[in-house]
């Protein structure tokens, strides 16, 4: 019988070759060795100097907490600093990272809000981040509000560029939609999905309405049920401190996971009969898809 | 074979409360309606697998935290999908229930359990005290083993540990009684397998001490079985770990909410037998119907069924009770002084214990649930499928008002119903044409977007209705209503080409005929119900051509878009009709 911890070693070649988030820049110090748990293994990191980051397989001569010496390191694993996080791969990491052409808009504020550890798969999360329906009962009087319930129709489409699924022309009733709103209306929404663990939904600035706001959910596959998942912002937003914004995420996201982590079967299951999709979870069913096609297993239960 | 098993105590279903339980690996969620039926279900939403146990208990349904899909009391078909507030959800989208029986303080359930539950002579009679249940992280025979050594002392006196002889009553249940000097005491054990590695001891004590000694038994009872978890906690830690059972969970029925029911026709699938009738109105009796055999299906608030009458005839008759309430169909039936032998059949000839066929219910008069407010109008016998969008709002606790246009008190049918609804009925008695059309005028004005108005009664009146509603600024989306038949003339003179889509069939529709029943002779097989153009179960959409109405489902938008028919009456202007079929 393999063990739990051998079960949660990934060889999903389609995950282990992409990028991974590792955890925010911000929060990695200069000089001190850290260590996290990526796709069933230890992976260790540190810098040598601010916005220089190494990763490498944990090795126990090099244990967390003590001193950086990278000598020691006998065999670093690539690395990527973008949007603010520390990036690695376990596989060959051939395809780039995805674009967030906002992150370079100089009139935005790029955020890190927050990292939350939750009993759950990677693409539970991620669907859960894509839906509009839960708004009025998991986010109730900030996200949405019964009776508007309603999700009316959108358009869903892989884009044949890069192969990123979009769901566009989403519209709901929020009674509060983001940190500045104060009364509630019809907002917009774009979502999009460039990997199998990150999203990011594009809703309709408070501010200014011909512009959007931009917020990602980058996930660090812990086990497949088990993830540490980061929310990243771009806002237009000028005013509030960026405490109040984070305090707001938080919230957002502190609602959503008692949800995930009651959900059962935790891995997310591919075949379309293990649960009962309606038109408004015509982004799920997508996903869901879009994951068969993309061959991952890992997080998922796949089609048989 | 599979056991009866007790899987919680009656006091773990207080009010509203929904409580989660496990039987052999698998999790349940376990409720009491208000009408005190205990229900069983797996401990998953449909929808996303949710564990339905952290939703809310509203009564008579219960509600998903996740996207508030609700589930009916008694059958677990799911009534409500919040997202598409407009479209009645399908059927086949219903959630897997396991049999119940509450007996001896606690409620049993299972697989498909055969038989009853044990009984217990000694259990029956006496005042039972049942103690509180104690979770063993254990296999279910060690737990057993342990139990029948099982040793405790008559109340008052813990310190002496009175004799004790066990019998066994079954695989998972056994007695124990104790003799000190000349007393007696008996405890049952039913032990409940949650799971391969975990069971619940439930104890039941034959006769309940004196109120001073009750406090002092319990509390004995509790050390002691405190006391034999832990030896068997111990022992079962040193024996081969025993992997987590792995329960099947059953595959939906449904892929898509898309795919609708396949019926054939004018389907009777259901058996029931008239249970109760009675005169709730002048000119109007009441039928309660019960199933015999499998449960009847959920309705959803506003439909109706087709009853196929002794003489041959099928007529359509709304339900009045609400998704959930009870497990039978109520109706109400109105003389009519030109029956053709439908109400007049229902009212002679059918009596108590008759069995009649009925369709399933089909909704083509839905009730949104989105609505800031709720206008309800009732023309006379119209007030039937009111009634159960009333009782919906109400549970809902969602703003509405029933106006119930009658001639006199004695018209106004089942007053109990209308008694428990309160202030939202308003009767309006005795008015002429020209006065319920000024008080229609009256109860019709200020509309405010997401407002909807429900109308179902007589032609003219209903024709009122939605004349005065356009005239004061309702939009055609939010007024809804149902004809009780068809009074315009039908003109099928025309012939005409379709051509199916789907079926890649093109067909010829000779005057005289119907698109339906030239349709069913080519062996397409449409739902119908009425088949005069009032309840819209035949419709289709229609890709190309223009088409000539000539039912009253429709409203005038929906007309002057030429996208449905009603196919088992309208024809074409056109040459030819391309339909999405």
């Amino acid at each position: 019988m393999r063990s739990q911890a051998d079960r949660d070693v990934c060889t999903n070649g389609a995950i282990l070759d992409l990028w991974h988030p590792v955890v925010p820049a911000s929060e990695i110090e200069v000089g001190i060795v850290r260590q996290v748990v990526l796709l069933g293994q230890a992976v260790s990191y540190s810098s040598t100097a601010p916005g220089v980051y190494l990763a490498w397989r944990t090795d126990p001569a090099i244990p967390a907490g003590t001193v950086f010496m990278p000598s020691a390191v006998t065999e670093n694993l690539p690395v990527l600093h973008r949007y603010g996080y520390l990036w690695t791969s376990l596989g060959d990491p051939s395809q780039s990272l995805f674009e967030i052409p906002e992150y370079d808009e100089p009139d935005r504020r790029n955020i890190h809000a927050a990292t939350i550890g939750v009993y759950c798969s990677a693409p539970r999360a991620v669907e859960n981040f894509l839906d509009l329906g839960h708004f009025p009962y998991v986010h109730t009087g900030v996200l949405g509000i019964e009776p508007h319930t309603e999700v009316v129709e959108y358009d869903v489409h892989v884009d044949p560029k890069n192969n990123e699924l979009w769901a566009t022309n989403c519209h709901f009733f929020q009674p509060m939609a983001a940190a500045t709103s104060t009364t509630g209306k019809m907002v917009g929404y774009d979502f999009r999905v460039p990997h199998p663990y990150c999203s990011l939904l594009y809703k309709t600035s408070p501010l200014d309405s011909s512009r959007m706001d931009a917020i990602g959910l980058f996930v660090r596959s812990v086990a497949p049920d088990y993830i540490e998942a980061s929310m990243f912002l771009s806002l237009l937003d000028d005013s509030s401190s960026d405490s109040f914004i984070r305090q707001f995420q938080q919230l957002i996201f502190a609602q959503d996971k008692p949800i995930l982590e009651n959900q059962n079967p935790k891995l997310l299951p591919l075949d379309p009969r293990a649960e009962t999709p309606v038109r408004s979870d015509k982004l799920a069913i997508a996903y869901r898809r879009w994951l068969s096609d993309l061959g991952v297993t890992y997080g998922v239960i796949p089609k048989t | 074979m599979n056991l009866w098993h007790p899987i919680a105590s009656a006091e773990d279903l207080p009010y509203r409360h929904i409580f989660q339980g496990q039987l052999l690996g698998r999790e349940l969620a376990v409720w009491r309606a208000d009408d005190d039926f205990v229900n069983i279900w797996e401990n998953r939403c449909l929808h996303r697998g949710v564990r339905l146990s952290i939703g809310r208990n509203e009564g008579f349904e219960l509600k998903c935290q996740y996207h508030g899909w609700r589930y009916a009391n008694r059958s677990a078909s799911c009534t409500y999908i919040p997202a598409h507030p407009a479209d009645a959800p399908v059927r086949t989208i219903c959630n897997r229930t396991f049999s119940v029986c509450e007996r001896y303080g606690l409620i049993w359930s299972g697989e498909d359990p055969t038989g009853d539950p044990p009984e217990v002579p000694l259990l029956e009679k006496a005042r039972t005290l049942p103690l509180r249940s104690i979770a063993v992280n254990a296999p279910l025979n060690l737990v057993l083993e342990h139990l029948a050594n099982y040793r405790f002392s008559l109340a008052g006196d813990p310190g002496n540990l009175a004799v004790t002889s066990a019998n066994y009553l079954d695989q998972r249940s056994l007695s124990v009684t104790a003799t000190f000097d000349s007393k007696q005491s008996t405890v049952l054990f039913f032990v409940q397998p949650v799971d391969s590695n975990r069971s619940v001891i439930r104890g039941v004590l034959s006769s309940s001490p004196t109120d001073s000694e009750r406090i002092l038994t319990l509390r004995h009872h509790s050390t002691e079985l405190s006391r034999l978890r832990e030896k068997v906690e111990l022992e079962a830690l040193k024996a081969p770990q025993i992997q987590p059972m792995t329960p099947t969970i059953e595959q939906v029925p449904v892929t898509s909410y898309e795919i609708k029911t396949p019926s054939s026709g004018r389907n009777a699938s259901l058996r029931v037998q008239v249970l109760r009738k009675w005169v709730t109105a002048e000119g109007i009796v009441g039928l309660e119907l019960e199933s015999i055999g499998k449960p009847l299906p959920t309705p959803q608030p506003g439909a109706h069924i087709d009853v196929h009458l002794p003489n041959g005839l099928v007529r359509q008759y709304s339900l009045t009770n609400a998704p959930g309430q009870g497990s039978r169909y109520r109706l109400g039936v109105k003389l009519e002084s030109d029956s053709r032998g439908g109400s007049s059949c229902l009212h002679e000839t059918v009596k108590e214990g008759d069995v009649l066929a009925i369709s399933e219910p089909r909704n083509n008069f839905s009730l949104r649930r989105d609505a800031v407010k709720t206008i309800l109008v009732a023309g006379g016998i119209g007030v039937t499928p009111l009634l159960s969008m009333a009782h919906t709002l109400r549970n809902n606790k969602l703003d509405y008002e029933l106006h119930y246009f009658a001639q006199t008190d004695g018209h106004l049918a089942f007053p109990e119903i209308l008694q428990e609804l309160g202030d939202a009925v308003a009767p309006h008695l005795g008015l002429s044409p020209e006065a319920t059309s000024k008080e229609l005028a009256a109860l019709l004005v200020g509309y405010k977007p997401a407002m909807h108005v429900y109308v179902c009664g007589p032609g003219p009146m209903l024709e009122a209705a939605r004349r005065i509603a356009s005239e004061v600024g309702w939009p055609d989306a939010a007024v809804h209503f149902e004809y009780f038949k068809n009074t315009i003339e039908i003109d099928s003179s025309s012939s005409f080409e379709v051509s199916l889509a789907r079926s890649a069939l093109t067909l010829e529709i000779p005057s005289g005929k119907t698109i339906l029943e030239i349709l069913r002779a080519n062996g397409i097989t449409l739902m119908s119900s009425c088949e005069q153009g009032a309840c819209g179960t035949c419709e289709v959409t229609v890709i190309e051509g223009d088409p000539e109405h000539q039912d009253v489902y429709l409203n005038d938008s929906e007309k002057a878009a030429g996208q449905r028919i009603m196919t088992c009456v309208s024809r074409a202007k056109s040459p030819r009709l391309v339909l999405d079929i």
